[in-house]
């Protein structure tokens, strides 16, 4: 299970480094948002891997081995909702510079033009 | 017991979110409406800062370290703002700086574009919040609100240029945010905390495993705070992105840099310091060097720049870089003079970003700049030439302000960057007792500063000389009150904080001698209790 997730992450957050690093805004902002999917399933994996274990705490003695750890879910939401308000708004510059400079290129400018 | 002085650290967040949400809804024809709110905001927020400066400088708080728990959850559960002397100086200078650049925006800038005042008040915002939290998520929180407002800010005045810059720029950004997270996730994981007073008492009681496994995490959040401070070869977004921001914008970045500096000042003295067992002093060389070659590359970057906002950049590249290795050399007498040098050189280059758009003036009497702007957002109603009363002597002025900002930045006397080198030396020279002799990466850091300061003086000098001193039809531009006055403002609190040096240093090194004791941090944020909450009737409690 472990090994499975991990090389998951890995192979989205690898395919979106090469993404990233490529010419186009749209390959750009395709590559953010699998590296970003990659970095949240890192944070919810941070709790550990837990199965069919309940994330809140009800009365009682409390034991935490029977609980999974409430707190990466809690950082998840909130890096899912920021890097999601980023990216879109990385979104309306691209096409700003779509409309102004007439090209996706991401300086701006056709190479060699 | 809390009574309301507790809450004054919550003001610097709370004041320019309320301030800036209060004036979306307001057209921007009102605009110099929206400038007497944020102006009286941003005035609040120095008071706020000052008063939190006395409060923690005195016996007020012990250990002169203020703790807030938000929502009355006792760290490390909830959330911890902490006020300490760093703190206090920090939002001292964001709000110094922010005042400085919301009166030159008062000419034309705040009208180029929507929103500039909210935006501007959520970047201040976010620097605030930075500067004043003790959780590493709600660190991240603040960073991306910093970064976001940074974001509207850099495109604020659409152009080609701009977005050019921007779109780089918030790339880069989204990335550092990204490493930041996995950072974040590594801590947790491995320390099982993000509260950095209760992360500083752990680190030194893990297993090795886990500690290299901490470590690894901190220094995949390093990359991103050092990102933000452009530390070589991290840094080659900022000259583009600085000289094609407006200058208002532009002056806002440059503390940004320095909240970059701030965080890694903050985490590093607390989590590795002497006493954190197996971890402790980690990272200090990599910050030196890295600190040593930014202040190479910024220096060879400042003699090839042609443009003045590239030098501009270059200028905050090299004050970073000298920042940096002062925390990386690790000796307590050498940061009380980088925080001199920290306070001095924001200023200068925050002044000299705004002095360059009034210098450009006498170079394109027309503003040929703006008329794109205008074009791209439908503008019809340009400003275009400031309006107003305009100063005489412009030219003498723009000389003279030019003169202040390049001499504080080279480290000429009387202006503080001298004073701030000169203790920065002074303190290298004499390490501390425990050491034999002056180590040879004294005489490098040194010998780099001052090769630094020789860059900076050449290429200030070929700037001034081509363009003051230029031959041919040089007509005295047209300089506003509001846009002469925050030069103005800045270089007398250069001078200011030169003149009283003597109180300004003894604050730095009690703000020096407090960030050195972690053990102090520890057993005040987490011994800060809750207040009790009103008494619950017995039969409606639960069965505890």
């Amino acid at each position: 299970m472990e090994a499975v997730i991990s090389i998951g992450i890995g192979v989205l957050f690898g395919s979106g480094i090469w993404l990233v690093l490529r010419p186009r805004t749209f390959q750009v902002i395709t590559g953010l948002l699998l590296m970003s999917y990659a970095v949240n399933l890192f944070i919810f994996l941070m709790g550990r891997l837990w199965e069919d274990l309940p994330p809140i705490v009800g009365d009682g003695p409390v034991d935490p081995a029977l609980h999974a750890d409430p707190l990466p879910q809690a950082l998840v939401l909130t890096a899912i909702v920021i890097g999601f308000a980023t990216t879109a708004l990385y979104l309306v510059v691209m096409i700003g510079a779509r409309g102004l400079t007439d090209t996706d290129h991401v300086d701006g400018e056709e190479p060699g033009a | 017991m809390m009574d309301w002085v507790h809450h004054l650290i919550l003001l610097p967040v709370l004041l320019p979110l309320a301030c800036g949400a209060a004036l979306i809804p307001l057209h921007m024809s009102r605009h110099r409406f929206k400038f007497a709110v944020s102006m009286g905001v941003l005035l609040a927020q120095v008071g706020v800062a000052l008063a939190l400066m006395v409060l923690a400088d005195t016996e007020y708080w012990p250990q002169g370290i203020g703790v807030y728990l938000a929502a009355n959850w006792a760290a490390p559960f909830g959330i911890a703002l902490v006020a300490d002397r760093l703190s206090a100086l920090m939002l001292l200078l964001a709000s110094v700086i922010g005042i400085a650049a919301l009166l030159f925006s008062l000419g034309r800038w705040s009208r180029v574009g929507v929103h500039f005042h909210s935006l501007f008040q959520f970047l201040l915002m976010g620097i605030n919040g930075a500067c004043l939290t003790h959780d590493l998520f709600n660190l991240f929180v603040f960073f991306e609100v910093m970064l976001g407002a940074s974001y509207g800010l850099v495109l604020h005045g659409y152009n080609v240029a701009r977005i050019r810059a921007g779109m780089q720029y918030i790339a880069i950004n989204l990335v550092a945010s990204l490493l930041f997270l996995i950072g974040l996730a590594m801590i947790y994981g491995t320390a099982g905390t993000l509260n950095m007073a209760d992360l500083a008492g752990r680190v030194a009681h893990l297993g090795s495993d886990e500690s290299q496994l901490l470590r690894v995490g901190i220094a995949v959040l390093a990359i991103a705070f050092l990102t933000k401070s452009a530390m070589w070869p991290l840094g080659f977004w900022l000259p583009t992105t600085y000289s094609a921001a407006s200058p208002p914008v532009a002056a806002m970045f440059v503390l940004m840099t320095k909240v970059g500096v701030y965080v890694i000042l903050r985490i590093w003295l607390l989590v590795f310091s002497a006493e954190s067992g197996a971890a402790a002093r980690f990272g200090y060389e990599a910050l030196l060097w890295g600190g040593l070659l930014t202040v190479g590359f910024g220096s060879i970057g400042m003699m090839a720049s042609e443009v003045p906002g590239r030098l501009a950049g270059y200028a905050a590249i090299v004050s970073s870089g000298i920042l940096l290795s002062v925390i990386g050399y690790g000796q307590a007498s050498l940061v009380a003079a980088g925080l001199f040098y920290l306070l001095g050189s924001t200023m200068a280059i925050a002044a000299f970003m705004l002095l360059i758009e009034l210098i450009e003036r006498i170079r394109t009497p027309g503003s040929s700049l703006l008329a794109v702007t205008m074009e791209a957002f439908g503008i019809e109603d340009a400003p275009g030439e400031p309006v107003g009363v305009g100063i005489p002597g412009s030219l003498a002025f723009l000389g003279l302000g030019f003169a202040g900002c390049a001499m504080a930045i080279a480290g000429i006397p009387p202006l503080t960057g001298f004073v701030g080198k000169f203790a920065m030396f002074h303190a290298l020279l004499q390490p501390g007792p425990a050491e034999a002799g002056i180590s040879p990466v004294a005489w490098i850091f040194g010998g780099l500063v001052i090769a630094s300061g020789m860059a900076a003086i050449i290429s200030f000098m070929r700037f001034g000389v081509r363009t003051l001193w230029a031959q041919g039809a040089v007509l005295p531009p047209r300089l506003l009150v509001s846009e002469a006055a925050p030069i103005t403002i800045l270089l007398v609190l250069c001078i200011a904080i030169t003149i009283a040096g003597g109180p300004v240093f003894a604050y730095l090194g009690r703000t020096s001698d407090t960030l050195h004791q972690p053990a102090e941090y520890v057993e005040r944020v987490l011994g800060a209790t809750t207040i009790p909450g009103p008494q619950v009737p017995a039969q409606a409690g639960a069965g505890q």
